[in-house]
């Protein structure tokens, strides 16, 4: 199992010559792992939210994740002291453009914004993808390039945790050439979890919309049979 | 048939009865509801095909009673708010979070548009199959077509008030169009934008004829698309007229009440539409990503132009045609031509009434050609609507091409090939298959 998601880790992550058409792994989480969302929203809080707003979010939706209100305070707050405030950045806008050459886009809904038509939740797979495809490049200002979002302005905040990859120009794969604190297999279930978060962020009531669904659909299935036995007796002496 | 063709009540003496008396004297309660439902006599022998209309009504009252909920809540404001984002875009969201219900009104509302136009679709593909918009009935068809049409711009502007990418580049490339027309083209486009560039001002006055101006309209053509009904009678599956055949009080012998048989009737195809309509919203509300298109969930940049711009799949078909055209003729720009030919390729349903010419009205009294034909072109209608959510190809600019000649050619070769098919002899009753 290491061994495959190890090679998982290495084998798929490449961009093909011509560009554009990229593959993408297949973010393996599950919104309904609470405990795996949970760890994503410890992660996106620390590492994401410097920079990333997330202003669609309320603080206290985090408690839907199954926390306390004592424990999103103590935990996930950093940039508000306020449960009901929003879940926005201190850096400004037009600042951050300054920075980076490009405002960091807000990212409550990024894992939707990211799907394709036909494929809406393939969002989920683009950023799996994406972050774990982070490489040195010295050509780039902040030291690093992305096989997958080319030249992109974010630098990778997660080496820390990922070690830092090369890209082999021959076999257009990526090495990991410095390990860093989580073995490569560790690093893909912390990616995931992240993933996990920003997709259950892009809608937090998916998985009660969907039990929801069950239940609106049994009643019109019985309301159907209440319906249909009505058109039935009316109908009857009609030939 | 409504006001003064029906007795007025007279009170049995009861509370009810004597407030009825008293409301009849001073209005037609009782003959509207004898003319237009309990004594409005339908064919008997309506089928699957006919469920659209009613259904067409129901989506009409979920738009309607979403939308009230939604403009409680939504800002037609594209400045942005102090995180950067467009107050109009961070609204929609607002109401997907932290309005109570919020999450299920928009996305009745998201799937309700979508819905509209599979309803509309279906009920004028019956009209195709079965000649409803034969004589006498015209009007009713064209009542249909304005219809239609104001259903498109309310689409059009109210997909640009969620002031995603899609939103606002969709706006941009259709209001643009305009621009092709000679002479007074940039002013329209101008007029239309309300600015040099899509901005604030075209998303509030997109906004006023989204909540506004269209589905007043729409109302209005609705309720004389129902009264231009009513006055001719329903045709049916059979293509024949009721009315021909009656019995000694004048009901017709194969008409039944609206109320309660087609009431009832209708309560079934609600409950099986609903049930298709709740699957799309409690399990794929995105559709599939054609009812939301996932570029919609950036917020609208200016500067930024998303790579593939595809309009929503309900027009599609037309884009296609719009794209299909790339030649300049008489010295005027193809994009001239596109427009004109999408233009025509939806205003040509209203002359189907006087383009078609064949002996009987429907398709099961029709030989092979018209069945040939409207396979033809439905099949065009798909491909072409497949194609406008591509990006343009050379492949698929050829065969946009050719659906699109197949497309007009429906319909301009119709008085022709409508009277040179075998036709079968025509009952004189209906049939109930």
């Amino acid at each position: 199992m290491k061994k495959f998601l190890i090679a998982l880790l290495f084998a798929p992550i490449m961009a093909l010559a011509s560009g554009g058409n990229v593959h993408l792994d297949k973010w393996p989480g599950s919104v309904s792992d609470k405990a795996a969302v949970q760890n994503g929203a410890k992660l996106f809080v620390n590492y994401c939210l410097n920079c990333h707003g997330a202003s669609y979010m309320r603080y206290k939706n985090l408690i839907d994740l199954g926390l306390t209100e004592q424990q999103v305070k103590d935990n996930l707050m950093f940039t508000s002291d306020k449960i009901g405030g929003l879940m926005a950045v201190a850096a400004r806008a037009d600042e951050q453009k300054l920075w980076f050459g490009a405002t960091p886009p807000d990212l409550t809904i990024i894992a939707r914004a990211r799907g394709d038509a036909g494929a809406p939740k393939a969002g989920a797979d683009w950023l799996y993808t994406y972050l774990r495809s982070f490489y040195r490049d010295a050509n780039r200002p902040t030291g690093w390039n992305n096989v997958i979002f080319e030249n992109v302005g974010m630098p990778h905040v997660l080496y820390g945790l990922q070690g830092q990859q090369v890209l082999n120009h021959e076999t257009h794969k990526l090495e990991l050439a410095v390990p860093g604190q989580l073995a490569p297999a560790e690093f893909d279930k912390a990616v995931s979890d992240l993933v996990g978060f920003m997709v259950w962020m892009g809608e937090p009531q998916q998985e009660f919309r969907k039990t929801l669904g069950i239940f609106v659909l049994a009643f019109l299935a019985l309301l159907f049979v209440v319906a249909y036995a009505l058109k039935k007796e009316y109908w009857k002496d009609i030939h | 048939m409504a006001g003064g063709t029906y007795e007025k009540y007279k009170s049995d003496g009861s509370l009810g009865g004597n407030l009825l008396e008293w409301v009849d004297a001073r209005f037609p309660a009782t003959s509207m509801w004898k003319g237009h439902l309990s004594e409005y006599y339908a064919p008997k022998n309506f089928n699957f095909w006919y469920f659209f209309g009613s259904l067409a009504l129901l989506v009409l009252v979920i738009q309607i009673v979403t939308g009230i909920f939604l403009v409680m809540h939504y800002k037609p404001d594209a400045a942005l708010n102090a995180n950067g984002v467009p107050v109009a875009f961070a609204s929609v969201e607002y109401i997907m979070r932290d309005v109570p219900g919020g999450w299920i009104i928009r996305y009745m509302h998201s799937t309700g548009a979508s819905a509209f136009f599979i309803v509309v679709y279906m009920h004028m593909f019956r009209g195709l199959i079965y000649g409803s918009y034969r004589k006498p009935r015209e009007l009713t068809w064209l009542f249909g077509v304005g219809i239609f049409l104001v259903l498109m711009g309310e689409a059009f502007f109210g997909y640009l008030l969620p002031w995603g990418q899609m939103s606002y580049w969709g706006a941009q490339v259709i209001v643009n169009l305009f621009s092709a027309i000679p002479v007074v083209g940039s002013d329209l486009s101008l007029i239309i934008r309300g600015d040099f560039v899509v901005g604030d001002a075209t998303l509030n006055r997109f906004f006023s004829f989204h909540v506004i101006a269209f589905p007043l309209v729409l109302l209005g053509l609705v309720a004389a698309h129902v009264l231009a009904l009513h006055e001719t009678g329903s045709n049916n599956p059979d293509g024949i007229d009721i009315k021909e055949k009656k019995d000694e009080h004048g009901i017709p012998l194969d008409g039944i009440p609206f109320h309660p048989y087609y009431t009832v009737k209708d309560i079934v195809g609600v409950v099986v539409f609903l049930m298709v309509f709740s699957a799309v919203l409690f399990f794929a509300p995105e559709g599939g990503g054609y009812f939301l298109e996932t570029p919609n969930f950036y917020p609208a940049d200016p500067l930024k132009t998303p790579p593939h711009i595809a309009p929503v799949w309900y027009f599609t078909p037309f884009y296609s045609i719009l794209r299909a055209m790339v030649w300049n003729f008489f010295g005027l720009d193809a994009k001239f031509w596109g427009v004109v030919a999408m233009g025509a390729s939806v205003v040509i349903f209203a002359f189907l009434p006087w383009l078609d010419r064949s002996p009987v009205r429907s398709i099961r009294y029709r030989g092979p050609i018209t069945k040939v034909m409207i396979t033809i072109f439905v099949i065009c209608f798909f491909i072409l609507g497949y194609l406008g959510t591509l990006s343009p190809s050379p492949m698929g600019e050829l065969v946009s091409q050719v659906c699109t000649v197949f497309y007009f050619g429906f319909f301009l070769g119709m008085p022709w090939w409508s009277r040179m098919d075998k036709f079968k002899p025509v009952p004189d009753r209906v049939t109930m298959k």
